[in-house]
């Protein structure tokens, strides 16, 4: 490794144990060999994988390869396409999430999601934040208005919505649409963010924006994320999944696979000599 | 002639065709609402709203026929409202998309185009005969239900189909069940759609004569109804029975009915159109 040629021997071993105690802390997410069908078509082949509680997880992968579709198995999203089909365990805390009495509800406030395209409801930004409380019933008004300034506060758009909270959410630019789809997920407190190439359609600076607050939400959440760029994946994450064809190729901590990817495939793809 | 300026000439005689077309529609129902103006317009005043009929055509008035209407409208739109928009949610949201589900759905938009008579003579059977209502307005509300459910459903769901999916995934993915979805987000979001099908279907039903008069709504009902049980004549029957009189004083007023139909139709279209604008400017 890298890091050993400059550091004296002893902090070495330190960071070793760091890392050795966090790998025997239990996984926040466990899948073991995950198989998904659309119809006949397999796009997932057998995946297992761990992902450790508050780091951040990047998906790369060109496209088609079963990101996407991995990723929604987490929150059973994928439950609405009529011709899926799924076999393998996943578990989150230690519970799998595909067992017959699960509910699928209670499931979705711990798993929380963001999509690639922002999408606000044609509501009221204050609406838009409070409606994951609303449909818990939860009727405490001074509560419900906490929830939001803080969930807003989160995202760093308070400042910004603090005056307008009856306007429509889709009265916002596309970057704060995206930040109070967020605060929205954040106001239900879920343990983990999934989120779906969530500045795909950003400008630069809105995406820079939800880059800090993803590095932000790693002190309370668990958050995996897909993303199609290379940087944006080295720059947040701590852990890097690489797939292809629906198969998991690499997975090892995010400096690892750029600058010492031990599959040939990885490092072409990381490259940009992807064929 | 290169293929460029030919096609622009297909192009240019294909637009003063249309324009043509157009015209002669549109010229059509002018001379035709005019031809009704002139005759009627003069006979419409108060006493002529609340009048009832009459054999002297100065003494008729439409006042049992137009609460006859009224009535059949009130009780048509709280039976297939609720019916066809749950109608509509099962079917878009619930109903399984396999083979059945589709031969259901061609059934359904089939339906919409079965002559009104047929639906009249089903209401015959079903509600005056078996179901024992008599030629009542319950009897008739029902017979129109049936005809215009189909349009309802059919509305209901391009309404339901039109509301972008993300919002759906948003919601499920924030914890909401499928109802509280349907509730808070889909249909408030089709609402204006679905509204604009009902208004529609109901002012095709206040212009339906054919299935009424199978149900047995009488030309000559001398009180307005009173129960939903009561006989009842409505403004297209009236109408109808007036053009088949010989007096020209008949003539004049089934003009003037004829008016005050089409200004109800009209007006009904207008709020439907209202609503289509209101909901479209929303999602921009
Ligand atoms: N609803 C579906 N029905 C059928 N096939 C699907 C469905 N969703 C995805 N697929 C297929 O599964 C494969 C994986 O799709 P997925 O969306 O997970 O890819 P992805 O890695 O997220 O791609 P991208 O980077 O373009 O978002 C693709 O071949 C796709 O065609
Ligand atoms: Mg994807």
């Amino acid at each position: 490794m890298e890091i050993s040629m400059e550091k004296p021997i002893d902090e070495v071993i330190v960071l070793d144990n760091i890392i050795d105690l966090s790998l025997k802390k239990t996984p926040k997410i466990a899948v073991s060999n995950v198989k998904v069908w659309y119809d006949d078509f397999q796009a997932i082949k057998g995946i297992d994988m761990e992902i450790k509680p508050n780091t951040v997880t990047a998906f790369i992968g060109p496209s088609g390869c079963g990101k996407s579709t991995f990723l929604r198995l987490f929150n059973r999203m994928n439950d609405y396409v009529d011709s899926f089909k799924m076999e393998g365990k996943i578990k989150i805390d230690s519970k799998n999430i595909y067992k017959k009495k699960i509910n699928v509800e209670e499931l979705r406030k711990e798993v929380g999601m963001v999509f690639q395209k922002p999408n606000p409801f044609p509501k009221s930004i204050f609406e838009n934040v409070a409606y994951g409380l609303k449909i818990q019933g939860i009727k405490d008004k001074k509560f419900i208005k906490e929830r939001v300034e803080s969930s807003l506060k989160q995202v760093a758009l308070w400042n910004e919505v603090k005056d307008n909270l009856n306007k429509s959410g889709l009265a916002l630019s596309g970057g704060q649409q995206q930040r109070l789809c967020i605060a929205r997920t954040l106001a239900v407190e879920p343990s983990i963010i999934l989120m779906d190439e969530p500045t795909s359609a950003l400008d630069p600076i809105s995406t820079a924006k939800i880059e800090e607050l993803i590095f932000e939400l790693k002190k309370k959440y668990t958050i995996v994320i897909v993303t199609h760029n290379m940087q944006q994946a080295s720059r947040i994450s701590d852990y890097t999944a690489f797939f292809y064809l629906g198969a998991l190729i690499e997975f090892d901590k995010t400096k690892t696979i750029f600058t010492n990817p031990s599959k040939e495939q990885t490092e072409n793809y990381i490259t940009g000599r992807f064929g | 002639m290169n293929s460029i300026q030919k096609n622009r000439l297909k192009d240019q005689a294909f637009k003063y065709w249309g324009i043509c077309c157009t015209c002669m529609g549109l010229a059509l129902l002018i001379i035709f609402i005019g031809d009704i103006l002139i005759d009627g317009i003069q006979r419409i005043d108060w006493g002529f709203i609340t009048s009832l009929p009459s054999r002297k055509p100065e003494k008729s008035g439409i006042y049992t026929a137009l609460m006859g209407s009224i009535w059949i409208l009130f009780f048509t739109t709280i039976i297939a409202f609720p019916i066809g928009v749950a109608a509509g949610i099962y079917l878009e949201e619930y109903g399984k998309k396999n083979k059945l589900a589709g031969i259901l759905e061609i059934n359904i938009s089939n339906l919409a185009g079965v002559p009104s008579i047929i639906y009249g003579l089903l209401g015959l059977e079903v509600f005056v005969r078996i179901m024992n209502l008599g030629a009542s307005v319950l009897a008739g509300s029902l017979t129109l239900s049936l005809l215009i459910l189909p349009i309802v459903i059919v509305a209901t769901r391009e309404s339901i189909k039109a509301v972008p999916s993300s919002i759906k995934d948003a919601s499920y993915a924030l914890g909401a069940s499928k109802w509280q979805t349907i509730w808070y987000q889909i249909l408030p979001a089709s609402s204006g759609g679905i509204l604009t099908g009902v208004i529609l279907a109901l002012s095709r039903a206040v212009g339906e004569t054919a299935p009424l008069i199978v149900v047995g709504a009488l030309a000559y009902v001398p009180f307005a109804p009173e129960s939903p049980m009561d006989e009842f004549s409505v403004l297209p029957i009236q109408i109808f029975n007036w053009i088949s009189r010989p007096q020209h004083g008949f003539i004049e007023n089934a003009a003037a009915a004829i008016i005050i139909l089409l200004f109800i139709t009209f007006m009904m279209n207008g709020i439907a159109v209202y609503f289509r604008n209101k909901w479209q400017s929303k999602w921009k």
